[in-house]
């Protein structure tokens, strides 16, 4: 691994940076120095702190006290001192397109022919960090997929953009993009460090914190816990610190009896009664739009029962899933308002009854539920989508990747809370981008094209096989 | 049939085609230098004004005071600004940065714009009638003498109409500032955080809303001489129509600044073929709506076809 000579001045310097929202102590206290050459891998479960972290790094956020400096450039702010971020909710433009949404970040670019400079430049920040895209520079980004959009966006972070990125933050990078794509972003960060440059890396695919870390950083509770070189932490040894205790290898899957087929659509997707059916397969290959086809039918028709016996769990949670001027306890209730009303009124003793048990079965951190749902960080705005869900009664439950950025104790626990339903008889259909979630399935439906190209079960659910049925004919 | 969506521009231009055939089919002797002028010069201030409701719509608000402001806009026009100019054009460039800082009051504040508006369109109803009590004044000498040019070849309503849209082209989708304002629509977020101050580039937007409909106020007195606290108020819903018609969405920063001014276009000549239909003027008003719902119909059906495909 490479490292800077010890006498370069560090790019960005934080002294006991402490960030309060009210009582919440979101950042407390911590001192961080990242020098050229860095590529920090910064890790902790949900509402660790690491967003606030980087929102103070970034200037997006002032610290309460403390101090944040850059001694390598002498300025002041965070822009000036190429400082660039990424961030996990995917935060361009949709209604410009590629060129132009590089345009809003690049205030160098002057004059009426901006346009073809921009086209260039991004056209060549992407062909640099995704050799092979075939991303256009004038497609507006809303027709682009998701995973394109992130690569965009990353694409848009390390551009030289009048300067040159000085320190490049990643917050998931990787979440929406497949394997392939996401080993050219590795590659592409561990070129880019060598040459100087300095990444902070926020994931929890520990798998890759490991391949491009050269050094690691536990946050807990608004904390640093532990900070090493990558080599001095074992995967075990990471997740300790972490403060959660993960079970190393999916536990054996407990043979169900399963009922009758609930689920038969057109395309060939199937489902028994208590059965966890995944779809799987490249980010981006029809599984959401199948399950999007699946569950409109069913509910949002003029027609539907009003019972549809169906819930959705939402992936993309600003598009899909939250109410956002809602509290956590109307979000988490708003499914289950038709069974608890009397007389047409919602009972808001029992909906409160309801959610609070939720909330202690799902673990969701908050003191109050009637605080706005924005005040959750991200895993546990999820945790809400997934009581919102589970407390309804419908036998069926759609998700649509919902662990996207949710760390590795939560999903822990949502595995165990999906075996339990299951057992009980509810039927999960659970589109994944993570082969290790797709392998707790029971049968897994393997996408490619809009089409499902393999049906697996039981033994036949490897990552081999998925993978094998996800490119084939690919390079045809 | 990908291209509709691609070209979100060729629905408008359809629709105006269609029209425009329809009414030369109906009444050919419209088809000339006079006719063409006739039938399109009250379209003048309704595209300024509809560029006016873009620039709001652009960054995701809406006007809902577009009207009382241009009727304001047109009683100072006919009075201050015809008796003693300098007052005058004082008076206009006050009200574009009322405009301005509407639009930065909106911001700050976080304050829904539709209530703003809504509100504000009685305080410039009220400074009109304060004005102007009873329909008066007159059109200074230059601006009559600017809106009846005769330019040849070409009618002036027809020149003026391509002037609006290819300048407000060039500002909104070809310059730098535009795209960061269509940016603001798209992802008010996501610009603050490149490091734009989103509240001076929605002042900026607002600015320019206010800017265009004085212009629409002044246009509108050169064409008709004289004004009325009353004169414009339609203008609000046509300028919203307008902006619809012409491809736009009410959210996400998506306008076609060529798109708003075929769509005022359409809309005023949707009201010159109802009456060569002879219409009774009674239904005149219910058939309008008609051909606007027909329109928003097609394109919306279009699209969604597309999106499919």
């Amino acid at each position: 691994m490479s490292t800077a000579a010890p006498s370069a001045a560090p790019i960005v310097a934080l002294t006991e940076a402490a960030k309060h929202f009210g009582p919440v102590r979101a950042l407390d206290g911590v001192s961080l120095s990242i020098s050229p050459g860095d590529c920090l891998g910064l890790v902790g479960h949900n509402g660790a702190g690491k967003s606030t972290l980087v929102n103070v790094v970034n200037g997006g956020l002032a610290p309460t006290s403390g101090s944040v400096a850059f001694p390598a450039s002498g300025g002041t702010t965070a822009l000036a001192a190429g400082v660039r971020s990424v961030f996990q909710e995917l935060s361009l433009c949709p209604n410009l397109t590629v060129a132009e949404n590089l345009r809003i970040s690049h205030s160098a670019l002057k004059g009426m022919n901006w346009r073809g400079p921009a086209r260039v430049e991004i056209r060549a920040a992407l062909d640099q960090v995704f050799p092979g895209n075939g991303i256009d520079a004038d497609a507006p980004v809303d027709t682009l997929t998701i995973a394109e959009r992130q690569m965009v966006e990353i694409a848009i972070g390390f551009a030289p953009r009048g300067t040159e990125a000085k320190l490049v933050i990643l917050d998931e990078p990787t979440s929406s993009l497949d394997a392939g794509i996401a080993e050219q972003l590795l590659a592409h960060i561990k070129r880019f460090c060598a040459d100087g440059g300095a990444v902070i890396f926020i994931s929890h695919m520990l798998g890759e914190i490991f391949e491009v870390a050269t050094r690691i950083l536990v946050m807990k509770d608004g904390k640093v816990v532990a900070e090493k070189p990558a080599g001095g932490f074992t995967r075990q040894g990471l997740v300790d610190a972490m403060g959660h205790v993960a079970a190393e290898g999916a536990a054996a899957q407990a043979a169900r009896v399963q009922g009758a087929e609930v689920v038969h659509t057109p395309e060939g997707l199937r489902a028994r009664e208590g059965e966890i059916v995944g779809l799987s397969g490249l980010a981006g290959h029809g599984q959401a739009e199948a399950l999007a086809r699946l569950y409109l039918g069913a509910t949002s028709s003029w027609r539907s029962p009003r019972e549809a016996g169906l819930v959705f769990v939402a992936g993309d949670r600003g598009r899909d899933g939250v109410l956002p001027l809602w509290s956590i306890l109307r979000n988490a209730s708003i499914s289950i308002l038709p069974q608890i009303a009397r007389r047409g009124m919602v009972d808001r003793t029992r909906e409160t009854e309801i959610i609070a048990e939720w909330k202690k079965r799902i673990g969701i951190r908050t003191d109050d539920v009637t605080n706005p749902i924005l005040s959750l960080s991200g895993g546990n705005q999820q945790k809400v989508l997934f009581a919102r869900a589970l407390a309804s009664a419908a036998p069926v439950v759609v998700m649509d990747d919902p662990m996207r950025g949710v760390d590795v104790g939560t999903k822990q626990d949502v595995y165990a809370m999906i075996r339990a339903e299951a057992a009980k008889g509810r039927t999960f259909l659970w589109y994944s981008t993570e082969t290790e979630e797709v392998c707790q399935c029971d049968r897994v439906f393997v996408f490619r094209n809009g089409e499902i190209s393999a049906e697996l079960t039981g033994d036949e659910i490897t990552e081999e096989r998925i993978l094998e049925a996800s490119f084939e004919m690919e390079g045809a | 049939m990908k291209l509709f969506a691609k070209y979100r521009i060729l629905l408008p231009v359809v629709s105006l085609a269609v029209l425009l055939a329809a009414t030369f089919y109906m009444q050919p002797r419209a088809m000339s230098y006079f006719g063409l002028n006739l039938l399109f010069n009250l379209a003048v201030p309704i595209a300024l004004a509809t560029i006016a409701q873009m620039m709001i719509i652009m960054v995701n608000d809406i006007d809902l005071s577009l009207g009382a402001f241009v009727s304001l806009v047109a009683c100072v026009t006919a009075t201050f600004l015809n008796d003693s100019p300098m007052l005058g054009v004082l008076i206009l460039l006050a009200l574009v940065l009322c405009y301005a800082a509407l639009g930065a009051v909106i911001h700050a504040l976080d304050l829904p714009a539709i209530v703003v508006t809504l509100g504000m369109s009685f305080v410039w109803g009220g400074l009109a009638l304060f004005i102007l009590p009873s329909p008066g004044g007159a059109s200074p000498g230059w601006l009559r003498a600017l809106m009846t040019v005769k330019p040849p070849y070409i009618p002036m309503a027809v020149c003026a109409s391509v002037i609006i849209a290819v300048v407000t082209h060039l500002l909104i989708i070809r310059s730098g500032i535009g795209t960061v304002l269509r940016g603001v629509g798209g992802n008010d977020r996501s610009v603050q955080r490149a490091g734009w101050p989103v509240v001076r580039l929605k002042a900026l937007a607002y600015g320019l809303a206010g800017l265009f409909g004085v212009f629409a106020g002044m246009a509108l007195v050169g064409l008709t001489t004289s004004a009325d606290a009353n004169i414009a108020l339609r203008y609000t819903l046509l300028s919203i129509a307008g902006v619809i018609l012409g491809g736009g969405e009410f959210t996400g920063g998506k306008v076609s600044p060529v798109g708003a001014v075929i769509g005022a276009l359409t809309l005023t000549l949707a009201a010159s073929f109802l009456s060569f239909l002879r219409l009774s003027p009674d239904w005149q008003i219910g058939a309008q709506g008609a051909i606007l719902i027909l329109v928003l119909t097609a394109r919306l059906l279009f699209t969604r076809r597309d999106a499919q495909a």
